[in-house]
């Protein structure tokens, strides 16, 4: 092991997009158990630096594969594909028709001070987020077609957004 | 005069040697100090027996210092130079502190932070803070026989950037070695965790004096994992307090009051407020310098009425929290209800309702921040062992961030993040030939950056002029343990590098900490350069243990004889240096020995992380 390990090899867990969570989470405290630096607080300044590096480098590399769309984006990067570049704009006009839909359902929603709808919206959302991840899956573990994977992490980002953009509807109408 | 005890070469490294730490609950109305001895977590109390210090501080014009009782009796009587609730002027500017004409004091604005003129000089909150921080470091070192190795200091957990550096800034100046600043909910969740054996869920709702967080926690065995935190770091007891001294003031038609009187219905409104804890209805007399007098009933039902929105500005929190940890309220297992103001009915009504259960009032919440401070102080002092310690994994509760062009704010690291972290982002220049460049860093959750806390400016230098477009600079934010943030930007295509590391502009340098500590003991040098000596030999011994610890444990297997030979020298160095009475030749030795041990230090830490992972799927093979 050293320190320029990628993520999954940090937690002995194979690069892929299929992951056992349980044995990621136990991997994650094991390792922070051992550089965290609640465990150097009496050390040297070397060891309290390389220790909040480590415990630092360990945090990143469990909060990119704890989240599916965070892992995926990831595994592409190690197969050399940036996602999220900048040359990557174009949705397919269906996707976008569905986009607009359910923004403005939820503006109505919000309109209509309507906590039951948003939530109903929410849940479809994460319905549709969930089959999206089960696409990224099976392009990224099974069909190895990175191109696919790409765009679909892509509209997994755009749902993140609208499921966002619902909790702040609901927490305005909450606080008000 | 005490002499120093030295021991002989070898002697001081007993392999168990309890090492005296401390946990400091410094809170806005009453801090306390704690301990863990024979495992178990105490409160200290004074010689009378009482545990709260209540945080005032009382400065006299012949530069005494009075802090605690003996301060908070004489309020009334000298409002402009007894400072209570410092707490909630630490890292604030006079813009932040709404109408200043609701204080009793004189402030003056100075660069970052307010501060506030007594007979005895303007004075800063760190400076105030501090003279807290020794009454309870005093206190500590008395009952437990010892200098102290080290102190954990807790924080609300919603301070932000400028607030930690200024409660961090305040224990150096009270000569404390600060083992880790603490969020006041997780030091909660400590003590509350480990008394219960708790597994699941937990909220920990923490109304203090001043401020209110409500953090939620994932217990699971020896790990306490933060989810999310959120809260108000002006909110608290004191802001009921208050409504109640309105309430007086427009029920009597008082006309302006003068400081004195201020202050005495301030503490009648308290008075009455802890009254209503335990009765219906609570009598406020008081008779005024005017010679006016007060004498109203203020009922529970009038209470609820004048503080309905101060309980309800608690749940908006609490409601983003729950969210932000992707959670629902019947997912909490168990809610913790930490600091004094938790006691009033109405909020615990409140806070149960919305949990749909009773909240966990079982331990004393004045007490459970400060005991499980103590708690946390003695396993970073290294007096438990792997086996029976805890593992805490805290976050940042506010986003960090860089002005960008239209004033707007790009994120740097996200609100609820895991600490420690690391983020970078990427810059160019807009114009030809640019050669400097300026960032502005702020905290906060919204989008201008006008609404957000400004941290600091820097500007980077020395930029190799380029066309526009073509410098990449790469700007990265730190947070360390403590939560706290330093930010450093490089210049990255040409090869000549140019960096900066900030502090927040309100934050003291160690130049001007160690100024202050100067000042403070200009008549008592001497006492200055024992106390100097004997921190650089209370860290020469801890290093030289700790070094001892690795060699024995790792430096066959690590090391080659050569390099083991080198470290070797360098322990006998800094032992030949401690028997001297130079500070600063120790501190070399210190420094030089680090210096020699940081490559072993690596292959520690890798060797660790293997080990780690071994023991991993021996875990998995046994399932």
């Amino acid at each position: 092991m050293d320190f320029h390990a990628n993520h999954f090899q940090l937690f002995d867990l194979p690069a892929s997009f299929r992951l056992d969570t349980d044995k990621l989470e136990a991997a994650y405290r094991k390792l922070q158990n051992e550089v965290h630096p609640d465990r150097f607080a009496a050390a040297g300044e070397t060891e309290k630096r390389l220790s909040m590096q480590w415990a630092t480098k360990v945090n990143e590399a469990f909060q990119t594969l704890k989240k599916p769309l965070a892992r995926g984006t990831y595994l592409l990067h190690l197969h050399g594909i940036e996602a999220f570049s900048e040359k990557h704009t174009a949705f397919a006009p269906a996707f976008l028709m569905q986009q607009m839909e359910w923004r403005e359902a939820i503006a109505d929603a919000r309109q209509g001070r309507s906590i039951e709808a948003l939530d109903k919206l929410a849940r479809e959302l994460r319905a549709e987020a969930k089959r999206m991840e089960e696409q990224l899956a099976a392009e990224l573990d099974d069909s190895k077609d990175y191109e696919a994977a790409a765009a679909t992490a892509r509209k997994l980002k755009f749902m993140h957004k609208l499921i966002e953009e619902i909790g702040d509807a609901q927490e305005e109408i909450e606080n008000a | 005069m005490a002499l120093l005890q030295i021991s002989e070469p070898g002697m001081s490294t007993a392999p168990h040697q309890h090492r005296l730490a401390v946990g400091i609950d410094l809170g806005t109305t009453n801090s306390l100090v704690a301990s863990v001895q024979s495992g178990i977590a105490r409160v200290l109390d004074d010689e009378r027996g009482r545990s709260l210090v209540p945080s005032v501080v009382r400065y006299h014009a012949d530069g005494r210092v009075e802090v605690g009782y003996e301060a908070q009796a004489r309020q009334s009587e000298d409002p402009h130079n007894t400072i209570v609730s410092v707490k909630r002027f630490m890292g604030r500017g006079l813009a932040d502190l709404g109408d200043p004409g609701r204080y009793p004091y004189k402030f003056v604005d100075a660069p970052g932070m307010v501060q506030l003129i007594t007979v005895a000089g303007s004075k800063s909150p760190v400076e105030a803070s501090a003279d807290i921080l020794k009454a309870l470091r005093d206190r500590a070192e008395r009952a437990l026989g010892g200098e102290l190795v080290g102190a954990v200091i807790t924080v609300p957990a919603y301070f932000d950037d400028a607030q930690r550096q200024a409660t961090k800034d305040a224990a150096r100046l009270a000569g404390l070695n600060v083992l880790r600043l603490l969020n006041e909910p997780t030091a909660a969740a400590i003590a509350y965790g480990l008394d219960n054996a708790a597994e699941g869920v937990y909220a920990v709702y923490d109304l203090g004096g001043g401020t209110f967080d409500i953090s939620i926690l994932k217990l699971t065995r020896g790990v306490f994992e933060v989810l999310s935190t959120n809260g108000d770091s002006a909110l608290g007891g004191d802001d009921f307090d208050q409504r109640v001294f309105c309430w007086i003031v427009e029920q009597s038609h008082l006309t302006p009051l003068n400081a004195k009187d201020t202050r005495l219905l301030l503490t009648r409104a308290r008075e009455a407020k802890e009254q209503l804890t335990e009765h219906d209805e609570a009598r406020i007399t008081a008779l005024l310098s005017t010679g006016e007098l007060v004498d109203l009933n203020l009922t529970t039902a009038i209470f609820h009425e004048i503080t309905a929105t101060l309980v309800n500005k608690t749940l908006a929190p609490t409601r983003k929290a729950l969210r932000d940890a992707g959670l629902a309220p019947e997912d909490v297992k168990g809610v913790v209800m930490v600091g004094g103001a938790t006691r009033m009915p109405c909020i615990r009504h409140a806070v149960g309702e919305f949990f749909g259960q009773t909240p966990l009032t079982n331990l004393d919440p004045d007490k459970v921040v400060a005991l499980g401070a103590a708690m946390q102080a003695d396993v970073l002092a290294g007096n438990r062992t792997q086996e029976d310690d805890w593992l805490l994994l805290d976050v940042i509760p506010l986003s960090l961030g860089l002005e960008t062009m239209g004033a707007l704010v790009e994120k740097v690291i996200p609100r609820n993040t895991t600490i420690p972290v690391a983020r970078a982002q990427e810059f160019t220049t807009f114009k030809d030939g640019q050669t400097a460049m300026s960032f502005h860093v702020v905290q906060g959750e919204r989008e201008l950056v006008s609404d957000c806390r400004s941290l600091a400016k820097f500007e980077l230098r020395g930029i190799p002029p380029m066309v526009a477009g073509a410098a990449r600079i790469r700007v990265t934010f730190q947070v360390d343990a403590d939560g706290l943030l330093s930010v450093s930007a490089r210049e990255q295509t040409s090869g000549v590098e140019a960096a900066i590391t900030v502090k927040p502009s309100y934050g003291l340098s160690d130049d001007e900490i160690a100024g202050m500590l100067q000042d403070a003991n200009a008549n008592a040098e001497t006492d200055m350069k024992l106390r100097a000596l004997n921190e650089q030999r209370v860290e020469g011994n801890s290093l030289i243990e700790a070094t001892r610890a690795a060699l024995a444990q790792d430096g066959d297997e690590l090391l080659s004889l050569e390099e083991r030979a080198a470290i070797e020298a360098g322990i006998a160095e800094l032992e030949a240096g401690m028997a001297g009475a130079d500070h600063l030749a120790i501190k070399r030795a210190v420094e030089a020995l680090n210096q020699s041990t940081s490559e072993f230090a690596a292959r520690r830490m890798d060797a660790g992380v293997k080990r780690a992972l071994r023991g991993h799927k021996l875990d998995e093979l046994s399932l």
